[in-house]
């Protein structure tokens, strides 16, 4: 299953699915990345909202996303997990430390252009 | 509604349906939301480990009854190496980075009853039990 | 309920077959038998019932035509599961009639009573009818005693489990209500925590919590721990859990009223108070959220 990865001006925002497999997650990262280069873009929302399951490989996934991505100078936030989902996630010990989180699409719009307003 | 779901794990793609297997049985059974995706993540994750230690296994869901209540177990069971000190690796924390170990403090800590038994070489059983509040 | 002969018998129904025409039925003959006596005598046994019920003043929270009612159904359902020897319809109308009594007030004593009382009533009339024949009775109690016993077992358990269903939710409700989540100012959200939190209410309070950011589409969330005389490990632990779901959601959490204990057990369980945001009293609290939200508080001759 592939996951969209859409343009916004400076920023792409990708939806995550609910069903992804390790290996779709892989193949979104190394999109991401591509498109992130191609673009030039300055931030990335990963959205997560139908993601009903965050598990220690997804985390661990997204984190080398965000790490990968600021290589290239740009910003990730990570917006849209579910209350319960981040419940979990904590119960494991998985707390995406060093990612930007934000609640939704809107918050973390707000959040990019506010960073790439600091760093202008 | 079955009472016992078995789900073989051989690939990526048997971690997914294994927990939303495990969602389903779960919402069928009247769980709250925020408790099937403790179960589903917790059969991720177990799931998880059977791939990347053992290669292939399986997850057995089961409806138990208990004294006042309904729940359901998990069954994890492979034949992989086995864990060389069971201890060591429920005492271990869990990192935050994820991706040391096999993160079982952190699924015990999403399930009300955990236990382990694993033989060198012989492979690792791992049950689990999670009653409805 | 006495027996007169004194040769030991299993529980068991099993097949006996001692000297006589009558004694060679097995036991699943007789067993139709019994049940057949049951219904035959079904109105003036279930009136016998009813005044047994009233005379040792059962079911006092109910009007005699409810008794009467329920009793119908009680009887009935009793006879069945004697005929089928399965016990999961009686199981389930035990907890069907338990749901509906418990809220009139109904206890598992009178359950209990009840049901013993009937199958006082039912093994009286047993007595009556084979009094002339001491081995016929015997072979018929061998029939009736196990099956009578499972039904009061089955019904009781099933009035208690119904009983702690309802006390769990009541206790969850309870829970709930006394600890709001609210808003005070747009994106900022107070949890003023107050009194013992156990693990379970912790958990509670944290899903809540989390369900109330998403909602409240809050950005800033304090959480007053000024009323919490202690904490140990376990929810200490919780409430760094709290913090960290709570940024995960997007939210910053300021924790207020952090008494010199508490901080102590905080750092014990290897929680870096450096990193978490705590503020001395829920007033500091309220202003340092409302910096973080870009909000200004000024006298009202500045403002205007």
């Amino acid at each position: 299953m592939e996951v969209p990865i859409l343009k916004q001006g400076d920023f792409l925002i990708a939806t995550v699915q609910a069903a992804l497999t390790d290996e779709d997650l892989l193949h979104f990262r190394t999109a991401l990345i591509h498109k992130v280069v191609l673009c030039r873009s300055r931030g990335v929302i990963v959205d997560v909202t139908s993601l009903d399951v965050m598990d220690s490989f997804a985390s661990r996934t997204l984190r080398e996303i965000a790490q990968m991505i600021r290589l290239r100078g740009a910003e990730t936030v990570i917006v849209g997990i579910q209350p319960e989902v981040a419940f979990a996630m904590v119960q494991l010990g998985l707390t995406l430390e060093d990612v930007a989180t934000a609640l939704d699409l809107e918050e973390g719009l707000a959040h990019l252009q506010q960073k790439s307003e600091s760093t202008a | 509604m079955e009472n016992e779901i078995q789900v073989p794990i051989n690939s990526d793609q048997d971690i997914v349906a294994a927990r939303q297997k495990g969602r389903s049985l779960a919402a069928a059974l009247g769980f709250s939301s925020g408790d099937a995706t403790l179960i589903a993540t917790a059969i991720s994750e177990l799931a998880r480990n059977i791939i990347t230690y053992a290669k292939s296994g399986e997850i057995r869901l089961t409806v138990i009854n208990g004294s006042a209540r309904q729940g359901i177990q998990l069954v994890a069971r492979d034949q992989g190496p086995g864990i060389p000190d069971v201890q060591q690796a429920l005492r271990d924390g869990f990192s935050t980075s994820g991706s040391l170990g096999l993160g079982l403090p952190g699924v015990k800590r999403l399930v009300d009853e955990f236990e382990i038994a694993s033989v060198e070489n012989r492979g690792t059983t791992v049950t689990a039990k999670k009653w409805k509040r | 309920m006495a027996r007169i002969d004194t040769n030991p018998r299993s529980t068991q129904v099993e097949e006996e077959y001692s000297g006589g025409s009558d004694h060679t039925r097995p036991a699943s003959v007789l067993l139709r038998e019994l049940v057949a006596h049951l219904r035959d005598n079904r109105t003036q046994l279930r009136e016998e019932w009813a005044r047994r019920i009233t005379e040792a003043k059962l079911l006092t929270a109910m009007t005699k035509d409810e008794i009467f009612a329920e009793a119908t159904s009680v009887y009935d359902n009793y006879v069945e599961a004697l005929e089928t020897g399965t016990f999961e319809a009686l199981q389930a109308y035990a907890r069907n009639l338990s749901e509906r009594i418990i809220p009139r007030g109904v206890e598992t004593h009178e359950v209990v009573g009840i049901v013993l009382l009937l199958r006082d009533v039912l093994a009286r009339s047993l007595f009556a009818k084979y009094q002339t024949d001491f081995t016929m009775l015997n072979r018929i109690l061998d029939a009736y005693e196990p099956a009578a016993n499972r039904i009061a077992n089955t019904v009781a358990v099933g009035f208690v489990q119904e009983r702690e269903r309802i006390i769990r939710e009541q206790q969850e409700a309870i829970r709930e209500l006394s600890t709001p989540v609210l808003q005070v100012r747009e994106r900022l959200l107070i949890l003023p925590i107050i009194g013992v939190i156990d693990p379970q209410r912790a958990r509670q309070l944290t899903e809540q919590l989390l369900r109330g950011i998403r909602t409240n589409r809050a950005k800033v969330v304090v959480i007053d721990i000024t009323g919490v005389a202690a904490m140990d490990a376990t929810v200490a632990n919780h409430l760094v859990q709290t913090v960290e779901a709570s940024r995960l959601l997007g939210a910053t959490v300021i924790v207020t009223g952090l008494s010199p204990e508490i901080a102590q057990t905080i750092v014990n369980i290897g929680v870096d108070l450096g990193k978490m945001n705590t503020v001395g009293d829920l007033q500091g609290g309220i202003e340092q959220a409302e910096r973080l939200l870009g909000y200004k508080v000024v006298p009202f001759a500045e403002a205007s």
